[in-house]
């Protein structure tokens, strides 16, 4: 089988873990083909590049496959090494920023995704958790301007693409970010002033009507 | 400065394995810190305040958490030691990283049903599923080897670790079902892994006989039926 050359990615509009890897990619300034996946009806290019999770995002560099968002992102990140490091050098600053995107991992989206699912009490228990999550990342923000420090990073990145969903989040659920976690959306402001974080992040309103279109397909009561 | 190295974790934890192979491989000097089974010190929840779990790293005073990141932070401070452990290629380093992904995500939950079956049928059912999801395994190894005793190629590296720490669990579960995790018709390539990864100096040091880990084993699924 011939492999095609080049850098293509394999993602789906709105999901932040496909953002991750695009912010990553703009960031280097890489060229890609940018291929969007219908994720109700999955194409034989995705289930072949990724048979193992069948998800996305995959990135396709010289038609070799490389799943999970933040594997992609260390993997860009050692390719195109002469330009915009996302990890840091130091080896407790990367095991820092490690152990932060794995936590981000294991937390936030499915979190997140309880605050437009459930209702009642089991809805105020998801919005409490969720909450403590950023706060316990604001903490660890302190008062520096990124994660990364001065400069933005892999920590940055991992998170950003959830700040689109906070509108979202904060209509179903019934509370305001800024008054949780202010310093989370005050770093959030500086890192869309980066183009390749605005020119990624999705329009929050199309976010919110997106998640109204899950609730509708899962049948989940407005 | 002299390197202060302590390692807070318990003997039988598979994670914990993998930190002790991989200060191993590198020839660090640490202090074991053995927790006790069923509670957990003061050291431990201050270090990992997060997630309170082993094994918990401490470096000269600072703590690091997660196996494959404290793997991955051995690799990179003792950088001039040993083996290097992540491949220096960026398509291997990911293909070690989403298998081992695999491993945690998908195939450790698996096996995690034999331990639980509460009858030996129970957990020869388990035991196929979990047998099953290695499968993938063997082309893995055969891709990344190239050749080689390990996935690292020539010496132990990321993937072995991340898989190889099971080891010790895989043949309790063996012993408990009568089945063999690494057939050597059906995964030729896995099976000879796991002979040299068992009997290898970095790990045969730290890694507890099987009876131990059976003992164990049946003492986590009293727990878990009571």
């Amino acid at each position: 089988m011939a492999r095609e050359k080049g850098v293509v990615l394999l993602d789906f509009w709105v999901s932040p873990f496909g953002q991750r890897v695009r912010i990553a990619l703009a960031e280097k300034g890489v060229d890609y083909e940018y291929k969007e996946q219908d994720l109700f009806n999955k194409s034989e290019h995705l289930l072949k590049s990724n048979p193992v999770y069948k998800k996305i995002p995959v990135l396709l560099h010289d038609g070799k496959p490389i799943c999970e968002s933040l594997i992609i992102v260390q993997y860009i990140d050692e390719v195109w090494s002469d330009k915009a490091p996302l990890l840091p050098d130091e080896p407790l600053a990367r095991a820092n920023a490690r152990f932060w995107a794995d936590f981000i991992d294991k937390k936030v989206y499915e979190c997140g995704t309880r605050l437009w699912k459930l209702k009642g009490e089991e809805q105020e228990a998801a919005k409490k958790e969720f909450v403590e999550i950023f706060k316990l990342l604001q903490g660890e923000l302190g008062d520096r301007k990124f994660f990364g420090g001065e400069t933005f990073g892999f920590l940055d990145l991992a998170l950003v693409p959830f700040v689109a969903w906070f509108y979202a989040y904060e209509t179903f659920a019934k509370f305001s970010m800024d008054e949780e976690c202010p310093k989370i959306v005050a770093w959030a402001k500086r890192c869309m002033e980066r183009e390749s974080v605005s020119k990624t992040l999705s329009d929050p309103n199309k976010v919110y009507e997106f998640v109204l279109f899950l609730k509708e397909k899962f049948g989940v009561e407005y | 400065m002299a390197e202060e190295v302590k390692l807070i974790g318990l003997s039988m934890s598979m994670f914990v394995i993998r930190v002790k192979i991989a200060l191993n491989l590198k020839g660090v000097k640490y202090e074991n810190l053995e927790e006790t089974f069923g509670s957990k010190s003061e050291v431990l929840l201050k270090s990992n305040p997060i997630y309170k779990k082993i094994p918990v790293l401490i470096h000269n005073g600072k703590t690091i958490c997660e196996s494959m990141i404290i793997v991955q932070y051995v690799d990179d401070v003792w950088s001039g030691a040993g083996p290097s452990i992540v491949p220096s290629d960026p398509f291997d380093a990911a293909m070690a990283r989403f298998w081992s992904y695999y491993i945690d995500d998908k195939w450790f939950p698996a096996y995690g049903e034999v331990m639980k079956g509460q009858t030996r049928e129970a957990k020869i059912e388990a035991a196929k599923e979990a047998i099953a999801k290695l499968q993938p395994l063997e082309e893995v190894f055969q891709k990344q080897s190239k050749g080689k005793d390990f996935f690292g190629g020539d010496t132990i590296g990321y993937l072995d670790i991340a898989l190889g720490c099971y080891l010790g669990w895989i043949k309790a579960a063996e012993k408990l079902t009568g089945l063999e995790f690494f057939d050597k018709s059906e995964t030729p390539l896995l099976a000879a892994w796991a002979e040299c990864f068992y009997s290898n100096d970095a790990v045969k040091c730290i890694m507890p006989d099987v009876d131990e880990f059976v003992e164990f084993a049946i003492k986590i699924q009293a727990k878990l039926n009571a």
